[in-house]
């Protein structure tokens, strides 16, 4: 009699969770590509790790406190590792619906990636898209921060130079006029020597003297 | 008297003011900075690829020894002969050729207004580069967050950054959209740099060029250390240097070659001019064009090697994320355990299902993966560097440190050739005296980039990678090969080749060998003229059309083919003709000023004899 209601019992449970069945999600793990040689087997162990942390999703959701985990089925574990799950209710008569299970799953998906220590990509709930997490941005974006301070630092170059530059024409200016206030100062004191005002040596600028000039030129080039 | 030291020059109480380079390095390294540009890290190694690998020196050195080097001595020879810019030189050999030396001066002019555009990019991607993960590595979400934004789903992160995030571009030449306020911030900042450098002429850019013109190679030097030490970097090089001798055989890969060298040497620019007008006169200008000419190829050659083993690499990678791919559909779907599937396997485990499980196989749509199709999809240009190379780099470990590297080589290598450019505006501008003596320098350099960079705002708009390529196809090519005809023509018919040859005797000390005569009288300008020939076959062969980015496209992320309107082909067209009509428009120009001036002479003589014959008269009274 026990044998037969054993039968009944898993029979209803292979029909409530089946690949495609109403309700049920599709999971997949990859963990030797998360965890490398520190890989862990699947066995039923971590089975019932799953199973936990499925009716603990399930148990945050309003009228769902009482799930259990006899409550969570898993079938056709392949080699994958991959499998299906469907959460049924109280009674094992029917299955809880997909959407409940989906926010569920979605608001702990980081509790149930760390239990297995595996992330988005690695523990794949099929179906059930994960909520991808924004790239931190600061406040000010980075290239505006390195903008401004070559920026800065070429415009100030620029003045530099620029003033620079006009320095050193006021420099250029002032040495030619220098010279000729000192020459202006030589004329204005005129000698006078009996009554004849004399010219000093024009010492303005080079001149030629035109004579010897005519000179040179009569004779004949070598 | 025995040879005076050198011919009249005119004006020579000027050319005592007149700058100098402070050494004989500064001026090597301007014009090696100058001719070695973008197109050597991104032009070259495309060609070489495409053209048959090895194959392609053939035509390179050829074109080198017969064109490029015997048109740079001319240019270096006469800049330093005549100490004048571009515009000066050709209006003292003869007042007709002066339109030559306009139109180099135009060109000059149009190519500095993109080429800083180009540099602009780059300096947003270098701002870009100091954080980890890079921008460019992630799409970003879609509004619900569940996925990414579908534009760079379709596409790749990488094109996505460039096309959406850099330029923003619209889908079509017609549509401007908005200006790009990111852009207009970079381009006046790369303005300002640039003025900070040539702020004095060649005392500022003088003292900048060691940096800008050492810094490059120093940074392809740890590239291709770095390159060589990744896996698959030999794929690539193999691939790149294979030799196929039938490529040969095609009339463009000749063409190529030649525009190559053409572009390469920044030839006609008026640049080159320019940089050897601030020398003594007495300097060794053919030893000069050599030298620098083998550089420019040498480095060619070394950019292509570390590009290459670069995009092996990458290539490798992509490879091997493909057959990743297909190993995680094949367990997925026939449920093998994790990891189980090698990628030195997967031929095998795939031949074995081929035969058991034919139709699930064939319902999973696997991508065939062969490293060869990896290795073809080469690059040029934009393409080159702001998407394959930048994808390259991802993979790389500690890939922000590359990235900033190779912008900032980028940078360098564009801003050297930037000097060039701006000093074959700003000598002509000085030499013809347009703003009068008490202006200082510094006003002239600052308006010039104030007015390029108020011209330039245009490619900062959504379209405005659309005009570049307009320009960049448009504006340079076919004048400049017309303007270095009429160069050669002019210095060695006009001026006179005994002439020419007197002048680099003095300059030089040795008279130029049968090598330089042959070339200057009579190959240059015939390959110049074939060309020419060629290029205008090759316009008129192909339609006016761009690629243009539609995420509308059904063909998406493949580039949507479109013709250019109407309007935009007249632009293209006025690109193409204007500058080189200013050389027939200034010869016609000065027909009446020749024949007023003949006039004068006529009537000087006339007057003479009279005053001659009443002298005669008095004195015989």
């Amino acid at each position: 009699m026990l044998w037969l209601l054993f039968f009944l019992v898993t029979a209803i449970h292979a029909e409530l969770c089946q690949p495609d069945a109403e309700n049920a999600f599709k999971v997949r793990l990859s963990i030797r590509t998360a965890l490398g040689d520190k890989a862990y087997a699947w066995d039923t162990n971590e089975e019932y790790l799953f199973k936990a942390m499925v009716a603990f999703s399930m148990r945050k959701v309003p009228n769902r406190e009482k799930t259990e985990i006899s409550h969570v089925l898993l079938c056709n574990i392949t080699q994958r590792v991959s499998f299906w799950f469907v959460v049924t209710d109280p009674t094992k008569n029917y299955t809880l619906p997909a959407d409940e299970i989906q926010s569920a799953i979605r608001m702990n998906r980081n509790r149930i990636n760390s239990a297995f220590s595996l992330n988005d990509q690695t523990l794949e709930f099929l179906k059930i898209p994960s909520t991808l997490a924004p790239p931190t941005e600061p406040s000010v974006p980075i290239w505006i921060i390195i903008f401004g301070v070559v920026f800065c630092i070429v415009i100030v170059a620029i003045t530099l130079l620029v003033l620079s530059g006009i320095r050193q024409r006021r420099r250029k200016n002032k040495e030619p006029s220098e010279v000729d206030d000192t020459e202006d100062k030589s004329e204005n004191t005129i000698t006078i020597e009996n009554g004849i005002p004399c010219d000093p040596l024009d010492t303005k600028g080079w001149h030629i003297n035109d004579t010897f000039m005519t000179e040179d030129e009569r004779l004949t080039p070598l | 008297m025995a040879s005076a030291p050198g011919p009249d020059l005119p004006g020579d109480s000027s050319e005592d003011e007149r700058p100098k380079w402070d050494n004989k390095l500064q001026y090597l390294l301007s014009c090696v900075g100058f001719a070695v540009g973008l197109g050597n890290i991104w032009r070259f190694p495309y060609l070489c690829q495409s053209h048959g690998g090895g194959a392609f020196l053939i035509p390179y050195l050829i074109a080198l020894a017969f064109e490029g080097i015997p048109l740079f001595h001319i240019e270096l020879a006469i800049g330093q002969r005549l100490r004048r810019g571009s515009v000066g030189v050709w209006k003292a050999i003869s007042p007709y050729l002066g339109g030559v030396g306009l139109g180099c001066f135009t060109a000059s002019f149009l190519i500095s207004l993109y080429y800083n555009t180009v540099l602009t990019w780059v300096l947003w991607y270098l701002l870009n580069s100091f954080q980890h993960p890079l921008p460019w590595s992630t799409c970003p979400l879609n509004l619900n967050q569940t996925g990414f934004v579908e534009e760079c789903q379709g596409s790749s992160s990488v094109s996505y950054f460039w096309y959406r995030q850099t330029l923003n571009i619209t889908a079509d030449i017609d549509y401007s959209g908005s200006i790009q306020w990111r852009l207009l911030v970079c381009l006046a900042a790369c303005w300002a740099v640039l003025y900070l450098c040539v702020i004095r002429g060649i005392e500022s850019t003088g003292k900048v060029i060691y940096f800008t013109a050492l810094f490059p190679y120093l940074v392809l030097t740890i590239f291709l250390i770095r390159g060589l030490t990744l896996p698959g970097a030999t794929e690539g090089l193999i691939y790149l240097f294979t030799p196929n001798m039938q490529t040969l055989q095609s009339p463009r890969v000749w063409l190529d070659a030649a525009t190559q060298i053409f572009f390469s040497l920044s030839l006609a620019f008026g640049g080159h001019i320019a940089l050897a007008s601030y020398n003594p006169p007495r300097n060794d200008c053919e030893k000069d064009a050599v030298t620098i000419a083998l550089i420019n190829s040498m480095t060619s050659l070394y950019a292509s090697i570390a590009v290459f083993s670069v995009l092996g690499f990458k290539a490798a990678n992509d490879y091997g994320h493909c057959l990743d791919r297909n190993i995680l559909s094949l367990t997925n779907e026939f449920d093998f355990p994790d990891q189980s599937i090698s990628r030195d396997e997967y031929a095998a485990v795939l031949t074995h299902l081929n035969a058991t499980q034919p139709e699930r196989l064939a319902g999973l749509h696997l991508e065939s993966c062969r490293l060869q199709d990896f290795l073809d999809k080469s690059a040029s240009g934009t393409g080159l560097a702001f998407i394959v190379f930048t994808e390259a780099i991802l993979h790389m470990p500690g890939a922000p440190a590359w990235a900033v590297l190779f912008f900032s080589m980028l940078f360098t290598l564009g801003l050297s050739s930037m000097f060039g450019n701006i000093e074959g505006v700003i000598t002509p501008l000085l030499d013809m005296g347009v703003l009068p003596r008490w202006v200082p320098k510094e006003i002239l350099t600052g308006t010039v980039c104030l007015l390029c960079f108020l011209v330039a705002t245009c490619f900062t708009l959504q379209s405005g990678n659309y005009w570049l390529e307009v320009f960049d196809k448009y504006a340079a090519s076919l004048n400049l090969i017309i303007f270095a005809f009429f160069e050669v023509i002019g210095v060695v018919y006009v001026y006179g080749m005994e002439r020419f040859c007197d002048d680099i005797e003095w300059m030089t000390g040795r008279r130029p060998g049968l090598y330089w005569r042959v070339t200057w009288k009579v190959i240059s300008p015939l390959l110049l003229l074939t060309i020419f020939v060629a290029y205008i076959i090759f316009l008129v062969w192909t339609t006016l059309s761009y690629k243009a980015w539609n995420p509308q496209y059904k063909q998406f992320p493949s580039r949507q083919e479109k013709s250019y309107p109407g309007w935009v082909q007249a632009i293209c067209g006025l690109l193409s003709f204007l500058p080189a009509l200013l050389v027939p428009g200034v010869a016609m120009a000065q027909l009446p000023i020749w024949r007023r001036r003949k006039q004068k002479n006529v009537q000087q003589n006339m007057r003479l004899k009279l005053q001659d014959s009443k002298v005669s008269d008095s004195e015989i009274r």
